[in-house]
């Protein structure tokens, strides 16, 4: 991230494609005059909608590309108008923000990839990332865990990522008609269809919080560090460098010092109603 | 040749039994196999058993008119279902159907019960056991009724 000016002006781009996830999910993808934007796995960027508002939405494209792709569920104003965005239409970025996934620092590691619902956009960065220096890796696995069979987003890529013979990706939903064939129930019990070596594995978790708790201690029960697990973050980020205060989060600043924390750091955290 | 004793001491739900505890259950299972789509039960069946899965998965469902077979739970390789022989009315609450072809081990639950019943030594043992996944059953339920994935509102 550069100057002031970067940080507090948005850029003004315009929409290029947009894709449909599922009801309540689209994929944007964004071209900015300034050309393809520099960001490392894990990081967010302050959308707006013009006329509408701002919101901290996760970048969720391949950094190899450059492309900038944005995946957006409709919850609120903000979202909803982004969500509506027609190629062609404006669009304000200002970021990259925050700490992402160290995806380089867990090379030799076995890796664990954990989302929950809209959570597996921000972990999209980091499983292309580890997917292109593939042998530099361990095992990979990819837990995925979502409402329904029609809520599960980028669903092309996980049926491609499943074909593959060095990959591991195990779906579960929380409920399913008869024609679904994969896992009914929560994702936690997914861990345990993986065999990965406790102590060199590092776990990539991001999902609702209350997901992402009973996953770290689902891992923490199979000998996993809470140093090596490491959790994505979600507060009430604005300005998405640390000033303004709103995404306090105890001693941090979850869109300076997170997004992504390791559990270690935050366990403690995590357990306290207020904040 | 592997014994009966021998894989059912593998299965996670019986792993670490006391030898002799795991004799008698012994006694009471049998291997079963059930082709993709088979009814290994029905909902208000007599249940007489519960199932360990050693290969294959397994839908847990209820159907709903109008809305047909609707999947709460999958089972698969270590995991069990079945709990409903254990207490009154001892009727199966739920479907269950091979997704795949399944391999599992059946334990007759009235020759358990019955076993239990002479031996509490033996029923506290499997009843602690029971009474664990039930809470790990539970807790998992709680989680998917809160729909964690759902919208925020």
């Amino acid at each position: 991230m550069g100057g002031l000016e970067d940080r507090t002006i948005p850029r003004v781009g315009r929409v290029s494609a947009r894709r449909i996830e599922s009801s309540d999910v689209v994929t944007l993808d964004v071209e900015t005059p300034e050309g393809p934007m520099r960001y490392a796995p894990g990081q967010f960027n302050m959308l707006t909608a013009f006329g509408v508002g701002e919101s901290a939405i996760s970048i969720s494209g391949d950094p190899a590309s450059g492309r900038l792709v944005h995946t957006v569920r409709a919850i609120g104003p903000v979202s909803r108008a982004l969500c509506n965005l027609r190629p062609g239409d404006a669009i304000g970025v200002r970021g990259p923000f925050g700490v992402g996934w160290p995806i380089a620092t867990a090379e030799t590691r076995d890796l664990l990839f954990v989302a929950g619902g809209l959570g597996l956009a921000p972990l999209r960065p980091a499983i292309h990332a580890a997917l292109a220096k593939r042998s530099r890796y361990g095992k990979i696995a990819i837990l995925y865990g979502a409402r329904s069979p029609d809520s599960i987003i980028f669903r092309r890529e996980l049926e491609a990522w499943r074909g593959r013979f060095d990959l591991q990706v195990e779906a579960t939903v929380d409920h399913a008609l008869d024609d679904w064939r994969g896992h009914v129930g929560v994702v936690t019990k997914l861990i345990s269809h993986v065999e990965f070596d406790a102590e060199q594995s590092t776990a990539f978790v991001c999902g609702p919080e209350i997901m992402m708790r009973f996953v770290a201690q689902a891992l923490v029960a199979r000998e996993m560090r809470e140093n090596d697990i490491l959790l994505s973050m979600e507060r009430n980020m604005k300005c998405g460098y640390g000033q303004c205060g709103h995404c306090q989060f105890g001693p941090y600043f979850v869109c300076r010092d997170g997004p992504v924390f390791a559990y270690e750091a935050i366990k403690s955290l995590m357990a306290l109603r207020e904040i | 040749m592997e014994t009966l004793e021998r894989i059912l001491g593998e299965q996670p739900f019986f792993a670490g039994l006391n030898p002799e505890f795991l004799r008698l259950a012994t006694g009471c299972a049998n291997n079963v196999r059930f082709e993709a789509g088979e009814f290994i039960c029905k909902e208000d069946d007599p249940a007489d058993r519960f199932y360990l899965v050693r290969h294959g998965h397994v839908a847990l469902q209820l159907f709903a008119p109008g809305r047909g077979a609707m999947t709460f739970q999958t089972v698969g390789p270590g995991e069990m279902f079945g709990m409903s022989w254990i207490a009154p009315p001892y009727k199966w609450t739920y479907d269950a159907r091979a997704l795949e072809l399944t391999r599992a081990l059946a334990v007759d639950g009235v020759c358990l019960r019955e076993k239990c019943d002479h031996d509490h030594d033996l029923g506290y043992e499997l009843m602690q056991r029971f009474l664990s996944r039930t809470i790990e059953s539970l807790h998992a339920t709680r989680v998917q009724l809160l729909d964690v994935y759902g919208a925020k509102v």
